[in-house]
């Protein structure tokens, strides 16, 4: 049944152009479906839009800061009305990486090893000191990154113990938190996971250097397969550690786990997405393709989850 | 097949393409264009204090009185009595020229495009001033040509560096293609050439047979409505001339030009047509008929007071804001202020966090075809109001100082 569906895109974030892109192609899928689609940028009059827009849903193609972190989800739980993706509890807990990775290795998902350092640790406490001992723990190469924010924003290989500085300072321009980890060679997948259903892993490998924003977003640039070309116990093991984030942090409709597969078939949990990329170069329409649903398929699945919770009280998470 | 091919043509094209990637610096400036940030990046024109009543009237009067030829196919070369009333802009800034010497493009872009494509082969040598400008760069590179630049300061490119740069060239026994350079208010480093540096750039030149392509878009923008003799007026035959009207009348209208030789122009009206047959004829028929009705010396006027207030309000800012170690270029005209860092301080990098501060500036590296320009900014002045420009600098002074405290941290600079 066509209903009447805000599609939120844009924001004064980083990922803002991302967000565009995802937005657009979100809305169009769900006007193909029939649904009557607004499209809304988050500016001053986002929330009297919203209370006075006789809205059915609301539909999240944000990334990064105000749109995953909680903010939104917080508005729209206040205002009373459904939208898309983990509530405000979960994504709020998934948008701090270093708050996610202490759930994961809690609740028994292997996280790869991490030092988190906030730019007023280095500027007023002397922190620099102690980045001999980041490096003895964890060993090189590390992984820098911001603790907040995607599509690879920041985030730098950092092969030398020499090279961690200029890597920190980089980091900052994104974040204040910034989140030091211990390198894992091996492939990277993601796993999708839409309405509790676990979609096949989706193998990354760019063409040339790392999975960075020209290798996300440049077509071509990298090669995916879906299945990953992996053997099914380890796909097993990585549908496991996606399913076990998921529950962990409360998730529902949709969110994207990207993981790393060792050598010796281990999967690490990086980091949960809780409103994946819907860009023509996004991982989880990948996934979706892989099962047989087109991209209106997958963005009508979404938002039937997102109108079917409507009557239950924030922070009831659906489990896988 | 478990195979995704996102890009089915991958394998088709172009080599020259194969560098075109999706870009993080592009992506973020998607931000820039909020209205919470304040814009010091594009150097877009301050459109908003044209006479729009008078370019309505013109534009009706294209419409009524040569309706059928303004919506028909042009000649290849441009519109006859547009580029009669080219030449009369061109006579303002005291550059001689007929009509026929004159091929209309789109915009000064596509003159520069053209000369690129008629002139570099893959692995051509092109000597800009460094930093320049980085549609230029793109141009020049979309050929697969090299860019070896030649270094500027307060009085523009630097005689004996392009002397230096001539003969480095010749010891490998290589030559240029073309000298590039913007002599007045220059972007991004807002400086101008003076006099005696021109007739110097022009005599090596000449010493070495060197072709030089003058792009002119800020001549007519000087503060105080000084003229600089042009490098095309002191040595014709060896300079071809790229002029637009983006910064004297409109971005919007699209034109430009190329004034040169015969057989290069020649060569050039056969590249035009080529490319895209001939230009807009309703824009060079609005733009004949605006320069033909219009007092355009006065609009220029107009747009001339209004960025020479904004640069002062920018240079001000900048004065009492800016951390110690930074300094600026002081420019006479133009769109832009140069800026430069203290050493350490990468523009690019720091980028995402201004554009967080909601203050936006083109990172210096993207004028340099050669890596440098880490510690280096554009600041451009053209389009937000002087309040605007003030809290911008604001921001961005908080930001810096931020950064210069950070990296005093982590590499022990303080005690």
């Amino acid at each position: 049944m066509p209903v009447r569906v805000a599609v939120l895109a844009g924001g004064l974030s980083l990922e803002r152009d991302v967000s565009l892109r995802s937005g657009h192609r979100v809305a169009e899928a769900l006007e193909d479906r029939g649904h009557s689609v607004t499209r809304l940028d988050l500016d001053d009059q986002l929330v009297p839009g919203l209370v006075n827009g006789d809205y059915d849903a609301v539909y999240l193609a944000l990334h990064g800061k105000a749109g995953e972190d909680g903010t939104i989800q917080g508005l729209l739980e206040l205002i009373g009305l459904p939208y898309t993706g983990p509530d405000a509890v979960a994504s709020g807990l998934a948008w701090d990486k270093v708050v996610a990775k202490g759930m994961f290795r809690r609740g028994g998902v292997l996280t790869p090893d991490w030092v988190a350092l906030s730019i007023d640790a280095i500027r007023d406490m002397g922190a620099v000191r102690a980045l001999d001992r980041v490096v003895d723990r964890l060993g090189t190469p590390v992984v820098v990154k911001p603790a907040h924010g995607g599509a690879a924003l920041g985030v730098h290989l950092v092969p030398d113990a020499g090279d961690l500085p200029a890597a920190l300072v980089a980091a900052y321009s994104y974040d204040d938190v910034v989140l030091i980890e211990r390198f894992v060679e091996g492939m990277e997948v993601a796993v999708s996971i839409v309405g509790g259903e676990i979609l096949p892993v989706v193998e990354i490998a760019p063409k040339t250097g790392p999975y960075d924003f020209a290798a996300r977003y440049t077509h071509g640039a990298t090669q995916f397969h879906a299945p990953a070309r992996l053997p099914q116990d380890t796909l097993a093991a990585c549908a496991t550690a996606g399913e076990t984030a998921w529950r962990l942090a409360g998730c529902r409709h949709v969110t994207r786990a990207d993981m790393i597969v060792d050598a010796s078939g281990r999967p690490w949990l990086l980091e949960l997405d809780t409103c994946p990329g819907m860009t023509e170069t996004s991982l989880l329409p990948m996934a979706a393709a892989a099962c047989g649903w087109s991209f209106p398929d997958l963005c009508e699945r979404i938002l039937q989850d997102a109108l079917a919770s409507a009557d239950l009280p924030a922070g009831t998470a659906a489990a896988p | 097949m478990t195979e995704i091919n996102l890009d089915r043509y991958v394998a088709r094209y172009a080599s020259r393409t194969h560098g075109m990637n999706t870009s993080e610096i592009r992506a973020l400036f998607a931000v820039a264009n909020r209205p919470e940030v304040v814009s010091l990046a594009g150097g877009m024109p301050y459109t908003a204090a044209l006479d729009f009543d008078a370019l309505a009237t013109v534009t009706q009067e294209v419409i009524r009185d040569s309706g059928p030829a303004a919506m028909q196919y042009g000649e290849g070369q441009g519109l006859p009595s547009l580029r009669q009333q080219l030449t009369e802009v061109m006579a303002a800034e005291g550059v001689r020229a007929h009509a026929d010497d004159l091929v209309v493009t789109t915009g000064g872009q596509q003159a520069l495009d053209l000369v690129a494509k008629l002139f570099c082969d893959p692995g051509d040598i092109v000597l800009a001033e460094g930093p320049s400008y980085v549609g230029a760069l793109g141009a020049f590179a979309s050929y697969q040509a090299s860019v070896v630049h030649v270094a500027m300061d307060d009085e523009g490119m630097d005689p004996a560096a392009l002397q230096a740069a001539v003969q480095r060239l010749a010891a490998t026994g290589r030559s240029a293609k073309f000298l590039y350079t913007i002599p007045n208010h220059q972007n991004p480093a807002g400086s101008s050439m003076s006099l005696e540096r021109r007739e110097q750039v022009v005599a090596i030149a000449e010493s070495h047979d060197l072709l030089i392509v003058e792009d002119n878009p800020y001549g007519l923008l000087d503060f105080k409505g000084e003229l600089r003799p042009a490098l095309r007026s002191l040595a014709p035959e060896r300079v071809i001339y790229v002029g637009t009207l983006s910064k004297v009348l409109s971005p919007g209208l699209r034109i430009g030009w190329v004034t040169a030789a015969e057989p290069v122009r020649h060569k050039l009206v056969l590249l035009k047509e080529a490319a895209d047959l001939c230009q807009s004829n309703l824009t060079q028929h609005v733009a004949e008929r605006w320069f033909a009705t219009q007092p355009w010396l006065r609009q220029i006027e107009t747009f001339r007071d209004v960025y020479r207030r904004r640069c002062n309000a920018l240079l001000d800012e900048l004065a009492v804001s800016f951390p110690a170690g930074c300094s600026w270029t002081t420019p006479t005209g133009g769109l832009f202020v140069w800026v430069r860092l203290p050493d350490g301080v990468d523009a690019r990098q720091l980028l995402p966090k201004a554009l967080s501060a909601r203050v936006a500036y083109v990172p210096g590296a993207g004028f340099y075809a050669d890596g440098s320009g880490a510690a280096e900014l554009r600041l451009s002045f053209c389009f937000p109001p002087a309040d605007r420009i003030r809290e911008g600098v604001r921001r961005l002074a908080e930001v810096l100082h931020a950064e210069i405290q950070l990296l005093d941290a982590i590499y022990g600079r303080r005690p």
